[in-house]
């Protein structure tokens, strides 16, 4: 998913930059008032683990690879906002060391990489999870939907920008059925994924799944303020 | 405290897993475009992608400059990658509790939010 430069034109890039400035902007500040100091070393985990496992791309289709994403997941383990700074600090050391990403295109990635699936899909995950019990079950199945649909709305995404400004001239409609078809496989593998590292967090210290809290006793999670962050 | 030695314990058992996961399996990913790679290869727009501006830059995709072997310099510089983006997001997240200073909050009150 990563975006190369040039893919899309000078004024996508620019505002895609903006609102991603504006977005991780935002998440410091609500982060730096809410990571409680037990999650904070779990955040940083959270983006080697996702920069670790963004290398293992698995065959989708012929000739077709995919990988993680992580937005979701690092947003459920440690909440939306230190989850989008880990993400954002992964595909920071990915562009300007790896070659990986775009350098013009870096807005647009942690826009589509972070951003996008890691606040749609922590939604998804909360609202999947209030009317499904109280239990690790709900929070590991509500982990596989949210993330696999995260990858699909990020194609999606994609095709936005790309519809915008893309410098190509592909026909939008066969751009936006190739994008979704291959990330709805994507994201198969990215639910799995996801499903299965909060599974194990959740196995050995469930007060340290920011999405599970509400089922350790003695904590309590879940202001209003949380429950805003679909928004983008 | 206890609680701080058994979330310390899970960090580095992590840590571990995801450099493991960096060194020994990545070489083994599979090296077929992605799904955005080949859409744009199939729908004829892959030539708009320019070349990266660091494109030769010692780690370019995810290799160590200098090593042949090839899965050994996958490996390296996945575990340079995963060090690199532990050390900076720590430092990033541990700012936090710095500024905020180490009051006394009740358990709940830090954990809301």
């Amino acid at each position: 998913m990563h975006v190369p430069d040039g893919f899309l034109n000078a004024g996508v890039s620019v505002a895609t930059g903006v609102v991603s400035a504006g977005g991780i902007g935002y998440s410091l500040v609500r982060a730096k008032e809410t990571l409680s100091e037990r999650l904070a070393p779990m955040a940083g985990l959270v983006a080697a683990f996702i920069f670790a496992v963004q290398m293992l791309n698995f065959p989708v289709a012929a000739g077709t690879s995919g990988h993680l994403l992580g937005g979701a997941l690092a947003c459920i383990v440690v909440g939306p906002w230190a989850g989008v700074i880990a993400v954002a600090v992964v595909l920071i050391v990915q562009g300007l060391l790896f070659a990986d990403g775009g350098l013009t295109a870096l807005g647009t990635n942690i826009l589509l990489i972070a951003i996008i699936p890691g606040w749609t899909g922590f939604a998804i995950f909360r609202g999947i999870r209030s009317f499904l019990p109280g239990n690790n079950g709900s929070v590991i199945g509500a982990s596989f939907v949210a993330a696999f649909a995260s990858v699909v709305i990020a194609s999606i995404g994609f095709v936005i920008l790309y519809a915008i400004g893309g410098t190509g001239n592909a026909p939008m409609g066969t751009v936006f059925g190739a994008m979704v078809g291959v990330h709805f496989l994507v994201g198969i593998g990215e639910g799995l994924i996801t499903a299965l590292t909060v599974g194990a967090v959740l196995a050995v210290r469930p007060d340290l799944v920011y999405g599970a809290q509400d089922l350790v006793p003695g904590l309590t999670v879940g202001g209003p303020a949380d429950v805003a962050v679909g928004r983008s | 405290m206890a609680t701080r030695r058994g979330v310390t314990a899970i960090v580095i058992g992590g840590l571990i897993v995801a450099l493991g996961l960096a060194f020994f399996v990545s070489p083994l990913a599979s090296s077929s475009p992605d799904g955005l790679e080949k859409v744009a290869t199939d729908e004829g727009f892959i030539d708009t992608a320019e070349d990266h501006g660091l494109a030769d830059s010692p780690l370019a995709d995810y290799g160590v400059e200098g090593v042949d072997n090839e899965s050994i310099s996958t490996g390296l510089s996945g575990i340079i990658g995963v060090a690199i983006t532990f050390g900076l997001a720590l430092l990033l997240f541990g700012i936090f509790h710095v500024r905020r200073g180490r009051d006394d909050r009740e358990p709940t009150a830090a954990a809301t939010g």
